[in-house]
């Protein structure tokens, strides 16, 4: 078993906030990341694939096209994007870097072949704060 | 005669903008600013380094205070801009586009008064880990 890796990145805003919640409590929780006109990252997202390499390539999957498969379902999505308005499987989810994560492996993981196994979506908000999804 | 050094301070704010020149169409801002000019704003972890240069303080051996100089960064840039819409929440951005060269422009004469005038000072802003901007420029 072998993992592979792509890492891409995207910019985008958003913002946290809860509907069902005041004013207040958004910004008792949230604090400025309440903020009712947005903010912004730019999110590196690490997509982490697991299986055997093909014995005629080598490769377990070509990560040319694991990289477009990347792009095509989320880069295209959310970059430039304002998550909460913008991209629909985030629709009535509270917009942080855990669902995202989540989100974006359910995106994905209909996308890969036969014997590549989705293993970990890792999505770093900033330098400093990452999530990491294994699917389960 | 003491040589000159520079000092540099590091720190970062996130927040959201977008590219937007209103004088012109929709489709003209679309076609110079692509998808940064798209309506609902995108946003960016912004790095902001502030480089000082100048000869060491005799008494303390320092150019400036980092810590003074962190303190005068939080105060002046963070309180205005760290998770704040550029273009909504500011009203340096109000009349001016939020570029990246806008934004260390705009960065510069926040913080310039409050450096001594014997120093050099620079700001380099960094928009995404691979675009950065100085100012002023050489």
């Amino acid at each position: 078993m072998v993992y592979l890796t792509r890492s891409e990145h995207f910019n985008a805003a958003h913002r946290l906030f809860n509907p069902g919640w005041s004013y207040e409590k958004n910004e008792e929780v949230f604090g400025k990341c309440a903020n009712e006109n947005w903010h912004g990252h730019n999110y590196e997202l690490l997509v982490t694939v697991k299986g055997n390499p093909d014995p005629d390539t080598g490769f377990l999957f070509d990560v040319k096209k694991l990289s477009l498969i990347i792009r095509q379902h989320i880069i295209e999505r959310m970059d430039h994007h304002n998550l909460n308005l913008d991209v629909d499987f985030m629709k009535d989810k509270m917009c942080s870097t855990e669902n995202l994560a989540m989100g974006i492996w359910e995106q994905l993981a209909p996308h890969l072949p036969a014997g590549v196994q989705l293993h970990c979506v890792k999505l770093y908000e900033t330098p400093r704060i990452y999530v990491e999804y294994f699917g389960r | 005669m003491a040589k000159q050094v520079s000092v540099f301070r590091r720190e970062h704010f996130n927040a959201a903008h977008r590219l937007f020149n209103p004088e012109w169409d929709e489709s003209t801002n679309e076609k110079v600013f692509g998808k940064c000019a798209l309506p609902n704003y995108h946003g960016h972890n912004y790095e902001l380094e502030v480089k000082v240069t100048g000869k060491p303080d005799k008494k303390t051996g320092y150019v400036m205070d980092l810590k003074e100089l962190s303190d005068l960064i939080k105060r002046e840039v963070h309180t205005r801009f760290d998770h704040k819409n550029l273009n909504l929440d500011t009203e340096e951005f109000k009349n001016l586009n939020p570029t990246a060269e806008n934004i260390a422009i705009v960065i510069y004469k926040l913080l310039r008064p409050h450096i001594d005038k014997k120093m050099d000072f620079q700001i380099r802003l960094f928009e995404t880990p691979r675009n950065f901007v100085e100012y002023p420029a050489g």
